[in-house]
């Protein structure tokens, strides 16, 4: 990529950065690309990266990004990608002052890649990568049409959520063939030993067939394929879905990419609370001319906008940060702070402690979204920044409000984090009813799957696995497992395994 | 890098052609799509066009938000926005719930999937537009429009004559009898008009339906004919057991009670096209559409003869449409199609809405 900054924008970053290195900031070598809004829309579209397969989702992206600027409901202000050396792009047509904010932005970005645990094992190359992702995709449209990687590509992309959040960092695993097994003996009971005619008294005939059968059971227990539920869906599929090699690797690809993605979605929260932290202080407390205060104040204001209804990740990461400094600055935590329950004592409460700065350089490594929010988000906090659930009310067809009490908050918000939102779903049985069938099940957690999308990624799925699907899951709070046999869906009601 | 999104950005495109394809006969059908016509521009929705994925209804997720108000407090009825401001990253899924299409691009997935044939105007059949065009030269005129090179030219002929050119000192001196300046000249430039006339019957038994269906069906003709002219004209023929020139609203809006007398309506057609529009100078269209109730009394013949020296001879098609109808005995259709046979003569039933899309093709599939 050239470098294509004036020498003044150069300069710019040089005390940027200077500034940011003098706050305890680290990051690696940022290089910065100055687009206009069309190119940046482009460059959005294929999510930052300069080189990317050719897919239809991108010009789609394109579509609604370019559309959404002309209207004037949206522009991207900054783009920033996790690489060493770090890119990020900055709008030709911002006002000198945005790009300082966004400069300062950026390395706050770039510390937080750098530095936070979630990052530690991406790629810093994913730039090359995805360029040589490109590539091969590219040979293999060469090689057996457009239309026919397109569609592969279709069904990959429709279940590349089916990963282990959990996991970012499980590399993909070797692959090793099941030994192949001869049929197993029918399992016999084993009997008490006894004279021939006392043999129906002590061993009587309905004993040993339930002993039979929990024989069998533990039987085909053992050889349930996979012996425990796979998380990582894509990777079962990768591993054992009947593919040709290079259908293989474009679901590699897929499946790369979206752990290369997965940390950024499970970092949102903390991640832009910490660049809006840390643009905020650059500027106010070094880099901000007198008269740049207005442009300033309105730039961030609009970035840490809220309105009801939506919970703006700058703006509550950004509180967040700033509540856990206090609080460590001032001594607001351990137990005498939570016993205390005196409102004027609270208010007063300093310690004099000064670990605001240190602790949030901290939590800054350790943390994701879930875990930053089950830890830091407070009663206090929730009250004072007028956090609330809402619902949808079927009547009027309107959301409302549902709560403002500060546990309630909280468990929304950790469920929406919680697997980025997405609903688990595992493999739970490759070999069903002996015939090769697919079990996916659905760890329900009381709120039901989309119906219709559900029965289209089945249908991919079965284009996968090509033999028939299940999702084991719940419709108006009933157990059913909905099929996909490659020419119909059926829908049958289940009964209710007692350990899932 | 513009090369690869466009390509991606034709890729969307196609498929979402491929999807209003797909509903192509509900679309075409919407009556509320041709009440816009002044707006060119028509919004049609696309149910999904996103990569399905096993992922929560957002109305059963419900979420969290900030700000004031009771509990109880609406906040909107579309839930929230997702996502913020772009950044790098995979952003959640941005919903395409309607593309944007003009009248004329939904005319030509029709065309594709009706597989309608260009039309060919007739040559011969074109009016003639004088136009100015600046290819002459004067030797007055403003000196906004003078012309150097001829200018030069002629100070160089000038000069070659009088012997005063010196190649070694190559200097060209305009004087003012050199000076030439351009200048229009009218051009006649041919140009293919079309004029469609469409007749109805209005009598008690075509109904609003009925009336619906030939609104439909004529606004597409309309869109479909207009797409191959220069410039296109309608006009519009009610009749019952009479006949009148209407507007456009007027002919959509009439009923009258009544007989029928289709006669009337060809004869002032025939009237029409010979007085305003000359065969020689413009692509002419007939259509008529009623539910095949037609007098006794003779008048199918008139009809016939009328049709056959003074309407099918100036035309390039004439689209008989029946519509049916409760009331209607359905007999014209069967008339003319034992007593004409004409090449230009195409006749069409309508049974109800869903059959619009098949009239259109027998219609035009000829390519007329």
């Amino acid at each position: 990529m050239p470098d294509t900054l004036t020498s003044d924008l150069r300069s710019l970053q040089q005390q940027i950065e200077q500034h940011a290195r003098e706050f305890g900031l680290d990051f690696f070598e940022i290089v910065y690309e100055v687009l206009d809004w069309e190119e940046i829309n482009e460059v959005a579209a294929y999510g930052g990266y300069p080189a990317r397969y050719p897919h239809w989702r991108f010009g789609m992206d394109y579509l609604e990004l370019s559309r959404s600027y002309a209207y004037g409901l949206s522009r991207i202000y900054e783009m920033v990608i996790n690489n060493n050396p770090t890119y990020a792009y900055l709008l030709a047509a911002n006002h000198y002052v945005d790009q300082k904010l966004v400069m300062a932005h950026v390395c706050g970005h770039g510390d937080f890649f750098k530095h936070n645990f979630s990052f530690a094992h991406t790629n810093r190359r994913m730039i090359d990568e995805m360029a040589n992702h490109a590539a091969r995709i590219r040979r293999y449209m060469e090689a057996y049409g457009e239309s026919e990687v397109e569609a592969l590509l279709d069904r990959c992309l429709s279940i590349d959520n089916l990963i282990d959040y959990n996991a970012p960092h499980i590399r993909r695993k070797r692959w090793a063939p099941r030994p192949e097994e001869s049929a197993p003996a029918r399992a016999e009971p084993k009997k008490l030993r006894a004279k021939e005619y006392m043999d129906e008294y002590i061993n009587p005939e309905p004993v040993l067939e339930a002993e039979r059968q929990r024989l069998e059971e533990a039987q085909r227990e053992e050889e349930r394929f996979p012996p425990c539920p796979e998380k990582d869906a894509m990777l079962f599929l990768l591993e054992h879905a009947p593919l040709k090699n290079w259908e293989r690797d474009v679901l590699g690809i897929v499946r790369e990419e979206a752990y290369y993605f997965a940390p950024q979605g499970r970092t949102r929260f903390i991640n832009e609370g910490w660049a809006s932290y840390w643009h905020s202080r650059i500027m106010t407390e070094r880099a901000l001319e007198p008269s740049e205060v207005v442009d300033y104040a309105d730039h961030h204001s609009g970035t840490v906008a809220t309105h009801p209804g939506w919970l703006n990740p700058y703006k509550l990461g950004l509180e967040l940060w700033r509540d856990i400094e206090e609080r460590w600055n001032k001594g607001r935590h351990g137990v005498d702070w939570e016993a205390c329950d005196e409102f004027q004592v609270r208010q007063a409460w300093d310690t004099g402690e000064m670990q605001g700065r240190e602790r949030i350089f901290e939590v800054r490594r350790h943390y994701n979204d879930v875990t930053f929010i089950d830890e830091f988000l407070t009663a206090d906090f929730v009250r004072k920044h007028g956090l609330f659930t809402y619902e949808y009310q079927p009547a009027t067809g309107e959301y409302v409000i549902a709560d403002r009490d500060f546990q309630a908050v909280k468990e929304k918000l950790l469920f929406m984090l919680t697997n980025f939102g997405q609903p688990r779903v595992e493999v739970v049985d490759a070999n069903f009813l002996n015939r090769g069938e697919l079990v996916l099940g659905h760890c329900y957690e009381g709120i039901p799957l989309k119906e219709n999308l559900a029965r289209e990624t089945l249908e991919n799925i079965h284009y996968l696995w090509k033999r028939p699907v299940h999702l084991e899951t719940y419709i108006d709070e009933e157990p059913v497992v909905m099929s996909y046999d490659g020419t119909e869906h059926s829908l049958e009601p289940r009964e209710e395994d007692g350990d899932r | 890098m513009v090369k690869r999104i466009e390509r991606d950005r034709r890729r969307f495109e196609d498929i979402v052609r491929g999807v209003i394809k797909r509903d192509l006969k509900r679309h075409l059908t919407r009556g509320e799509l041709i009440g816009r016509r002044g707006h060119e521009v028509v919004s049609i929705p696309v149910p999904q066009i996103e990569l399905p994925r096993f992922r929560y209804g957002r109305r059963d997720l419900g979420g969290v938000g900030q700000g004031g108000g009771e509990i109880g407090t609406p906040i909107g009825t579309d839930g929230p926005p997702v996502g913020g401001r772009g950044e790098a990253g995979d952003a959640p899924g941005h919903h395409l719930r309607e593309v944007e299409l003009t009248i004329q691009e939904l005319a030509q997935l029709m065309g594709e999937e009706l597989e309608l044939p260009r039309i060919e105007p007739k040559g011969a059949r074109s009016a003639t537009v004088v136009k100015d065009r600046y290819t002459g030269i004067k030797r007055a005129g403003p000196e906004s429009l003078r012309s150097f090179k001829r200018t030069y030219k002629e100070a160089l002929k000038r000069q070659l004559a009088l012997g005063s050119y010196n190649p070694g000192r190559p200097a060209i001196v305009p004087v003012r009898e050199d000076m030439r300046y351009r200048s229009w000249k009218e051009e006649p430039e041919p140009t293919a008009n079309a004029v469609i006339v469409y007749m109805m019957d209005v009598s008690g038994s075509m109904g609003n339906e009925q009336k619906e269906i030939v609104r439909i069906e004529s606004f597409w003709i309309d869109t479909w004919i207009r797409a191959h002219y220069d410039g296109l004209e309608t006009r519009y023929i009610v009749h019952d057991a009479a006949a009148r020139e209407v507007d456009r609203d007027t002919f959509y809006s009439t009923r009258e009670s009544g007989g029928t007398r289709i006669s009337s309506a060809y004869h002032l057609a025939a009237d029409m096209v010979e007085r305003n529009h000359p065969a020689e100078a413009w692509n002419i269209y007939f259509f008529h559409f009623s539910d095949g109730d037609n007098w006794g009394g003779g008048d199918d013949e008139k009809c016939f003869t009328l049709l056959r020296d003074r309407l099918l001879p100036v035309a390039n098609l004439f689209g008989y449409g029946q519509v049916e109808s409760r009331y209607g005995s359905g007999q014209f259709l069967h008339a003319l199609e034992t007593h004409l046979e004409a090449e230009n003569l195409v006749l069409s039933k309508i049974e109800d809405r869903d059959a619009i899309l098949g009239s259109i093709k027998e219609f035009l599939g000829k390519g007329k």
